[in-house]
């Protein structure tokens, strides 16, 4: 194709969306997560009507606030940025994506603004139980607005409820359900959610951890502590639950994701499963036939066991998606590169035809002459049906060569492993921190104190990782199979896109700046700051 | 049976009544801009950045829903708007990212930049937010230099492969140089400030700032009723941009926004009363010091003459986003909505709306029983 868009408009584009997107996921998960821990210390506080759980609650309030007011501050560019950015698939999928989006924020953006204003400045306006209920009411808006926005993203990795209509030009939605509860949103939203509370947990130990060496805050911390713990266990059990969900779903609907994830180029049967690993650089094509990894320790036959519920699956590398001729799960065999290619091709011309045979359709019984109409009606149809028969391949007439259908294997195979590590090392974190503060005293284990303080960062950034995972994995494709990013983005010069990239890095980053400095600060000052602050009670 | 046009109808409806809904919540905005004229003492300005701070997020949200429906109902608007007046959009959500961290990063301890910044970030909300929002709605009926090729996309544009193009390489800010659009920029801009005063007092529990507010009544007032009787008398004598309902064809007509107001006569009386109802706000206020409901009057009024102004755009045969330089490339309700299955889907969720609004309402009146004064900011558990 000669008419595609400047690379550097696309590249910009995909850099600011995920710029916007990465600093969005710095401070979400955390208000998901606080969202939670406060909704039930306040419920213990409504319950047994002890103040200390007021404060406990007003402290980890006062860190919400600080997080949830830059985490809508970058989300607000994120949703508009579909429309300045990425222009075309606005059009081309607008039908299917838009709903989501409004439904977000009909549904969830309107619960969570006006019960969060609530839960800031009614604790002495409202009643204890409407208080609480305005609480559990931002948790449940957060959470539904991740709900939303994860099923527009899972349509676009997995789309499906949907028809192309030629003479609209556009993908037009005919099952909503099919959209909304796709096995791949849900999974996807299970996981997400899970890991914002995994942030909220570890975050709530590592900060209770640091009071505790200080001395400071000595029951404030255990209560939270005690809490946070269970709640991170069960979280990154169900992290680890949801992740192999997720595998599963990414090896059935994009296996060429699944194997830049384990860097695995050849396939086979009984794959085995990357434990550790090392890429070898020297690599450069997907068929030069250099040994991809430098090490690698992996479990036998894992990865066709989690990715297709059998040991001995055959699991397709990624020179076996370039060059098909595998045999699917369905019992067909696997299109090459080449071939998809060519309907690809052949499924876009019969847009052009139709589009062409439409007008003079129009023209001719505009003019009168129904002979000429019926002819081009008849073309038209015939186009039609070869633009159906094609048009699941319908993006891959926009690509070169089989390289441009391989993501960034590096990133995506490192992303991948690190954050499983990081998953699988809290789950014994977890299990360690609750067997000491219920069996030893935590209180003067100080190194495993340190150990919490110290890794606060690391579910932020295996949260990173995994959407490194999602959306890196994913490439070339906007829509899977459908629309690659080559095509779906707007009709700009490079040059705006990099003023606005540069102004929002700029303006992110001086944020983020001056939210860790806050949240210090306020981290500093402990509970008993925020109650005097607030005016009312001293905590005991 | 309800027919596709019928939804489409509806959901231009629903986006004309969500603009007015913006347009009033501005107010926010508008008293923003006012942080460093109105309040002059810092507790003045503790005291106006608490009680607005307590509303943004519903103007915030609106915006943000605004957007999402639109991408939802009206695609075509979505990907031609936002990608093509590219910066008349970044600058305006530019000065709204800056806003949402504003209110509570800006007397924090640790604030490593000072209230001062991040009240000058407030101004700039305030003064970008309405002045480009009124830019973007007075294009609605003056038009952009836009083309839409749906065929572009398998190949058939000349210039490319993209849908929509925007014609001129300002990318939305050549929308400046046209008086009528600017005129509207103010008037939302003192509209908005107008609002701010009347709201502070209705709301503020401060006599010093409560008297500040009615000048600023009548100082704000007064250029709103000039720049928007500039950009309606002009609107209604201008061409418009009309639709052939036969073919399709969009050409212009002489007197068009007049003639639809004529030929809808609900909605031009509906106008009518909105106008009188925001000028009796704003007039009663301005000579009965005792009458503090100005807001309401001025608000509901706000509400329903913007969305009847929206309205004229997108029905009665109407192009409601034209472009100036390809007649027919102009985005009508029927060739930029989505289509029959999801705006039925939509409308099903738009039966939420009333849900949504039945607990802002609640919300609002329990935080809102009491007035705000100096001693309400530091005991209600969270200030700014």
């Amino acid at each position: 194709m000669d008419f595609l868009l400047n690379a550097a408009t696309v590249n910009w584009s995909r850099g600011q969306f995920a710029l916007t997107a990465m600093y969005h996921w710095i401070f979400v998960p955390l208000t998901i997560g606080l969202a939670l821990i406060m909704a039930i210390m306040e419920s213990v506080y409504v319950r047994t009507g002890d103040e200390k759980w007021k404060n406990i609650s007003k402290f980890w309030q006062k860190l919400f606030g600080i997080n949830f007011a830059i985490g809508i501050a970058t989300g607000i560019i994120l949703e508009f940025q579909f429309g300045t950015n990425w222009s075309n698939y606005s059009w081309f999928v607008g039908d299917i994506f838009g709903a989501p989006l409004a439904i977000e924020g009909i549904v969830a953006f309107f619960l969570e603004a006006t019960f969060v204003s609530v839960m800031f400045f009614g604790w002495n306006r409202v009643s204890k139980g409407v208080h609480l209920l305005s609480t559990w009411m931002v948790f449940l808006g957060a959470v539904l607005s991740a709900l939303w926005i994860l099923i527009a993203n899972a349509w676009m990795q997995y789309p499906v409820g949907m028809q192309f209509n030629p003479d609209t030009v556009r993908n037009e939605m005919v099952d909503f359900w099919a959209v909304a509860l796709s096995p791949v949103a849900i999974n996807k939203f299970l996981h997400t959610v899970f890991a914002s509370l995994a942030v909220g947990a570890s975050f709530v130990v590592g900060i209770s951890a640091w009071y505790l060496l200080k001395k400071r805050h000595i029951d404030f911390s255990l209560k939270s502590i005690k809490l946070a713990s269970i709640i991170g266990l069960i979280t990154f059990v169900m992290l680890a639950y949801t992740g192999d969900g997720s595998a599963y779903e990414v090896s059935q609907k994009q296996p060429m994701k699944l194997a830049a994830m384990e860097g695995l180029y050849e396939g086979k049967e009984g794959a085995g499963l990357i434990m550790i690993g090392m890429l070898n650089p020297a690599k450069q094509s997907y068929d030069d036939n250099v040994d991809p990894y430098v090490f690698k320790l992996e479990i036998p036959k894992l990865l066709s066991l989690l990715g297709y519920r059998d040991l001995n699956a055959f699991v397709p590398g990624i020179k076996d998606i370039v060059d098909g001729g595998y045999t699917l799960q369905d019992g067909t065999t696997a299109l090459s590169f080449e071939e998809r290619k060519a309907r690809g091709e052949l499924a876009i011309k019969a847009l052009a035809d139709y589009q062409v045979a439409k007008k003079a359709e129009k023209e001719a019984l505009n003019t009168g002459n129904s002979g000429a109409a019926s002819i081009a009606a008849a073309s038209a149809a015939n186009h039609e049906i070869i633009l159906r028969e094609n048009y699941a391949h319908f993006g891959y007439g926009y690509l070169e060569t089989g390289e441009d259908l391989i993501p960034d294997v590096p990133l995506t195979f490192y992303s991948f492993h690190i954050m499983v590590m990081i998953g699988m090392y809290f789950i014994l974190f977890f299990i360690v921190v609750l067997y000491f503060l219920y069996k030893k005293d935590l209180r003067k284990t100080k190194w495993l104190l340190y150990v919490a303080l110290w890794s606060i960062p690391l579910p932020y950034i295996s949260g990173q990782l995994g959407w490194i995972v999602a959306e890196v994995g994913r490439q070339p494709w906007t829509i899977q199979d459908i629309l690659p990013v080559d095509v779906a983005a707007s009709a700009l010069a490079p040059g705006h896109v990099i003023t606005t990239f540069v102004m929002f890095a700029l303006i992110f980053t001086a944020l983020l700046i001056a939210a860790v400095t806050i949240m210090v600060k306020q981290i500093k000052k402990g509970p008993e700051g925020v109650v005097l602050e607030s005016g009312t009670e001293i905590e005991g | 049976m309800i027919t596709y046009e019928f939804l489409q109808k509806y959901w231009w409806f629903v986006m004309s009544l969500l603009g007015g809904l913006l347009v009033f919540l501005m107010f926010v905005q508008g008293g923003q801009s006012m942080l460093g004229s109105l309040s002059r003492k810092e507790d003045e300005k503790k005291l106006l950045v608490n009680t607005l701070g307590r509303k943004w997020e519903y103007t915030f949200t609106t915006l943000v829903v605004f957007g999402g429906a639109f991408f939802a109902a009206f695609p075509l608007f979505y990907s031609t708007s936002f990608g093509g007046a590219y910066w008349v959009w970044m600058i305006m959500l530019f000065s709204f990212v800056l806003q949402a961290v504003s209110y509570e990063f800006q007397s924090k301890p640790g604030n490593i930049f000072g209230p001062t910044t991040y009240r000058i970030l407030l101004f700039l909300n305030g003064l970008i937010g309405t002045f480009l929002l009124g830019i973007i709605v007075a294009s609605f009926f003056t038009g952009s230099e836009f083309t839409v090729g749906k065929g572009n996309i398998a190949g058939l544009g000349e210039s490319g492969i993209v849908i929509s193009q925007w014609q001129n390489p300002l990318m939305g800010l050549e929308l400046l140089g046209n008086f009528r659009n600017i005129s509207l920029g103010l008037a939302i801009f003192f509209l908005a400030r107008t609002l701010a005063s009347l709201f502070f007092i209705n709301r503020l529990n401060h006599k010093t700032l409560e008297k500040r507010s009615h000048s600023f009544v009548i100082y704000n007032g007064i250029p709103f009723v000039v720049f928007f009787l500039v950009f309606l008398i002009w609107t209604l004598i201008a061409e418009g941009y009309a639709v052939n309902p036969q073919t399709g064809e969009v050409y212009l007509e002489n007197m068009k926004y007049l003639n639809n107001f004529i030929e809808m006569p609900i909605v031009g009386v509906l106008f009518l009363l909105g106008v009188v109802s925001v000028l009796y706000g704003i007039i009663n206020t301005i000579i009965n010091s005792k009458f503090k409901k100005g807001i309401w009057f001025a608000g509901v009024g706000t509400v329903i003459t913007v969305t009847m102004l929206l309205l004229v755009t997108g029905f009665n045969n109407t192009a409601y986003y034209p472009s100036s330089v390809d007649l027919q490339s102009s985005l009508t309700i029927y060739n930029s909505s989505s289509s029959y299955f999801t705006l039925s889907v939509m409308s099903v969720v738009s039966l939420f709306i009333p849900i949504v609004i039945a607990y802002i309402v609640f919300a609002w009146r329990s935080l809102e029983k009491k007035k705000i004064g100096l001693k309400e900011i530091e005991t209600d558990g969270h200030s700014y």
